[in-house]
């Protein structure tokens, strides 16, 4: 579909006011942290200070003596998990490493590895209730980084750990591993690929471990009633899997815990598992009250999920002419303290932007006494995008092409088929490239010593999977929009919007609210950018139902046959003329028959794929290693914008979380495993001083397994930053840089270095 | 643990309030006086999310003793829209998109209310120089700066 092609909507496109807007903008909105119960108690944590110890003994004796102390619990108050896999928000899980991930059992993994709690009447005597919990440590030696957690001394953390390969073509070794997974795609013949290059260029990258930081920390507050029936209060991404993530560690049926989702601070894929709503339902249990715990913020970057350092060694092999032979990689991924990182997911993105006709991926998922990772935005593609995206750069140098033509050349399209496997369908790579080439700021030349431009692209799948809606005609006129998508970023307002196109109303006479686990059907985590596609097309199911049920009842209202009524631009029409607009059908809905009530839910297939191209030009300070983003841009392929404001939100804000872990994000360890610099200040995120404006260039090459063409764009725009900031850093003072993050002392070394 | 009663004027009311002495002003907003708009982000002043104006100035609530606010006037996000009304800075931030999950918004605004009484026409360079102490991880800056700047714009037309 072209542009010319383009429906015209009257909704679609259009910048509604966000209905949950005004809460919002006036402090009334209520968070995790926000929930006041009568009798609520306040909880603390205690955790480990080690990263790789046995628990010999825990003495809680005292702890539960002091001054307004109600309930303690450690691990041994969860009931045992044996190795149960369950299917739980995005992919399936080990119930013993989540179980024991929440409280430990008989090891710590990290420094912060949760180990005890304590609810008190107010949060200072919980805190001081925590530290006199008596812990016995043997202290381990730790591992901190995946090469020397390869090594054959490496200290073991999981004695029964073995490598499974999913891909299936290794035997399963008897020998203690931290390697949990080894997966092998294989495309072609790489030798073949690479005898037929002109040029071959191959290099090790190193990703330091990055939080997603997000601002509100982890809260939840649960209620144990003397029912047995327990309600969490929580922000989360996802209430349904709280709800079944909660139900499988305290062993109790899904049918007692009802979640209770709060407006949430930021999740970027964060706030899927659910670290504290266990914890606090057992605080409630035992004490008989409900029970707040908010983490403090060392916590959330000690011990939630950040995102995989890695170690990377990519050869990319091409034909003088820019051609694409082969490619061949080992990617290793930090697991942190249990098995389970994205290693799949970056094996699958790494070539995804190209037609790679030889490739051959290796990736391995690897435990490290760091904590156990998790989802953060494209997860995976970002590290990988790091190093094909600076060896396309090296490559392109080689032969002399100008980057957006080598990636025009070789550009993924519908029919490719990636390394992993799936072939391509409907997609826009291509067009982000154009785009690019064709922008104000890429025909802007850059002028100045030390400046440098460089570009490059990225890909995320984008997911489909399960959501349910409801949604109720007002007499007035009105839709109540019911679902379980909880919002991180406006997405209410998209879906409120698809369900007024649908029928021919305004976005505003659409109220939409995001439900507890009661109050709507199933559905998957706000995750993998697929509420506006998945959630969405459940919307328009809804809105077909309605329109479905108003035809129905203005054939009974005219006496004509249902077949010769039909729903249009918002009203039913019959014959001879007849014709009631939705608003009037709506005012006498009670007295011609009933409600109105009206669902969706829908298993999505997966999306055609996301993808984006940016361009930034930069300033290096030779003296200080510093470099200044002095202009940014990024294209991307977002299908259908449904509400372009949210969506260059989307953009601006995953480019400039790609800005920070580009420059500046790093966990920074000691050598005990200690990590020194778990505050907003020495953890370095952007602030609106480091950033310019990040202008940014919707492409719309609608996806047609959606009704409106939605494509999911909150991921890919965190994916090219890092790549194009390196490659605009060679140009500025001719340096590589193959390690994250490019902080100062790095890029300063790497000039020096060059200099000498 | 002692606690004493501070008299304090919030959003132009007069309260009274017992504390501890260990208690910040962060934490008594929101858990004895249940006025939640003012967000904890870090707990150590620095992400800007507890950010309330006191005595003029903004300050981060978080590094604020509850028992500091003695005698002071103290502005919360609970008092910036009048009767009902929300003014130029919160319209601006809403017709302009310039929040998306929406924890660090009480902090902007309150931070943008400071700014804009000190320097009512302040360009982009002032407007980052001096927001730079309030963190947004959703959006990316460009929409709030463009909100500041709205917002400036409005309040110059309306005198």
């Amino acid at each position: 579909m072209t542009a010319l092609d383009r429906p015209r909507y009257k909704v679609i496109g259009t910048r509604p006011v966000r209905h949950d807007g005004v809460d919002k903008v006036t402090g009334r909105a209520k968070y995790g942290g926000d929930v006041r119960l009568t009798g609520m108690l306040y909880g603390a944590m205690l955790r480990s200070p080690h990263a790789h110890a046995k628990i010999k003994r825990i003495d809680t004796g005292q702890a539960e003596a002091m001054p307004g102390v109600r309930a303690v619990v450690t691990g041994q108050d969860l009931p045992d998990q044996g190795d149960r896999i369950v299917e739980l928000g995005e992919g399936a899980t080990n119930m013993r490493y989540l179980s024991s991930n929440v409280l430990a059992r008989d090891k710590v993994f990290y420094t912060g590895h949760a180990v005890a709690a304590i609810a008190a009447d107010n949060i200072h005597q919980a805190e001081a209730a925590a530290k006199a919990i008596a812990v016995d440590y043997e202290v381990l030696s730790p591992v901190l980084d995946v090469r020397g957690a390869m090594a054959d001394d490496a200290p073991i953390l999981h004695d029964h750990l073995r490598t499974t390969s999913p891909t299936g073509e290794t035997e399963t070794s008897d020998t203690p591993t931290n390697v949990a997974t080894r997966l092998l795609h294989e495309k072609g013949d790489v030798e073949k690929g690479f005898a037929e290059a002109d040029v071959i260029v191959e290099h090790e990258f190193e990703t330091a471990t990055v939080h997603q930081g997000y601002i509100e920390p982890h809260a939840a507050t649960a209620h144990w009633n003397a029912d047995g029936k327990i309600t969490i209060w929580t922000s989360t991404q996802g209430a349904f899997t709280v709800r079944q993530q909660t139900a499988e560690l305290l062993h109790v049926p899904l049918s007692h815990i009802k979640v209770v989702p709060m407006e949430i601070g930021g999740g970027f894929g964060g706030k899927i598992p659910a670290y504290l709503p266990p914890v606090v339902a057992m605080l409630s249990k035992k004490s008989g009250r409900p029970v707040k715990i908010i983490m403090t913020r060392a916590a959330v970057f000690q011990a939630t999920g950040p995102t995989p350092g890695s170690w990377i060694r990519l050869k990319l092999g091409a034909t003088r002419d820019g051609r694409i032979t082969a490619g061949d990689a080992t990617i290793a991924f930090e697991a942190g303290g249990y098995p389970g990182s994205v290693i799949g997911a970056g094996v699958g993105c790494l070539f995804a932007c190209y037609e790679v006709p030889h490739g051959r991926v290796e990736g391995l998922d690897v435990c490290v006494n760091r904590p156990r990772t998790t989802a953060y935005r494209a997860p995976g593609s970002t590290q990988v995008a790091f190093a094909i995206e600076t060896v396309i750069d090296e490559i392109c140098e080689q032969i002399g092409m100008d980057g957006l033509e080598f990636r025009l050349g070789n550009a993924a399209q519908e029919g490719t088929r990636r390394v992993d496997g799936p072939v391509f369908g409907c997609i826009g790579m291509r067009e982000t490239v154009e785009a690019i080439r064709n922008c104000e700021h890429y025909r802007t030349p850059l002028e100045g010593k030390f400046r440098g431009r460089g570009i490059a692209s990225g890909y995320w799948f984008n997911a489909g999977m399960r959501s349910s809606v409801s949604a109720s005609v007002n007499t007035d006129g009105t839709v109540s929009l019911i679902e379980g998508s909880t919002d991180i970023g406006g997405s209410r307002t998209s879906l409120a919007m698809q369900l007024a196109e649908t029928l021919g109303i305004t976005a505003e006479a659409v109220m939409p609210t995001v439900a507890d686990t009661d109050g709507v059907g199933y559905n998957d985590v706000t995750g993998g950018s697929r509420v506006t596609f998945a959630t969405g097309m459940a919307v328009v199911e809804a809105g077909k139902d309605i329109q479905q049920q108003m035809v129905a009842r203005a054939a009974l209202i005219w006496d004509v046959e249902e077949r010769h009524v039909h729903y249009t631009d918002g009203s039913v029409e019959g014959p001879d003329g007849h014709r009631l607009s939705f608003e009037e059908l709506a005012a006498q809905q009670m007295t011609t028959g009933g409600p109105f009530v009206a669902r969706g839910a829908v298993n999505a297939p997966g999306q055609g794929g996301a993808f984006a191209t940016h361009v930034v030009d930069v300033e290096v300070d030779p003296e200080t290693g510093k470099v200044q983003i002095l202009r940014y841009t990024a294209a991307q392929d977002v299908g259908t914008a449904i509400h372009p404001s949210y969506v260059e939100g989307q953009m601006q804000g995953g480019a400039v979380q790609g800005i920070g872990w580009a420059l500046n994000e790093e966990y920074w360890y000691d050598e005990t495993g200690d990590l020194k610099n778990a505050t907003f200040l020495d953890y370095r995120m952007p602030t609106c001083y480091d950033v310019p404006n990040i202008e940014t260039i919707l492409v719309e090459v609608p996806d047609p397994a959606h009704p409106f063409g939605v494509r999911g764009v909150g991921e890919v725009p965190i994916c090219p930053p890092p790549a194009a900031i390196a490659n605009a850093i060679h140009q500025a003072v001719g340096v590589r840089m193959r390690q994250l993050p490019m902080s100062p002392p790095r890029v300063l070394d790497q000039v020096m270095h060059t200099q000498s | 643990m002692k606690t004493r009663v501070v008299s304090t004027t919030i959003n132009g009311d007069a309260t009274q309030l017992l504390c501890e002495p260990r208690q910040t002003l962060l934490e008594v907003l929101r858990d004895t006086l249940d006025m939640t708009g003012t967000k904890e982000g870090c707990s150590n002043g620095n992400c800007g999310a507890c950010t309330v104006i006191m005595n003029g100035r903004p300050v981060v609530s978080c590094l604020v003793l509850a028992a500091e606010a003695e005698g002071a006037e103290i502005r919360t996000i609970e008092g910036v829209a009048q009767g009902g009304r929300l003014d130029a800075v919160q319209s601006a931030f809403l017709e302009g998109a310039a929040l998306q999950c929406g924890i660090c918004t009480p902090g902007f605004i309150m931070q943008s209310e400071a700014l804009l009484e000190s320097n009512p026409d302040p360009d982009e360079e002032a407007i980052r120089f001096h927001l730079a102490g309030n963190l947004c991880r959703c959006t990316g800056y460009d929409k709030i700066v463009g909100a500041v700047k709205e917002a400036a714009k409005r309040r110059n037309a309306e005198c």
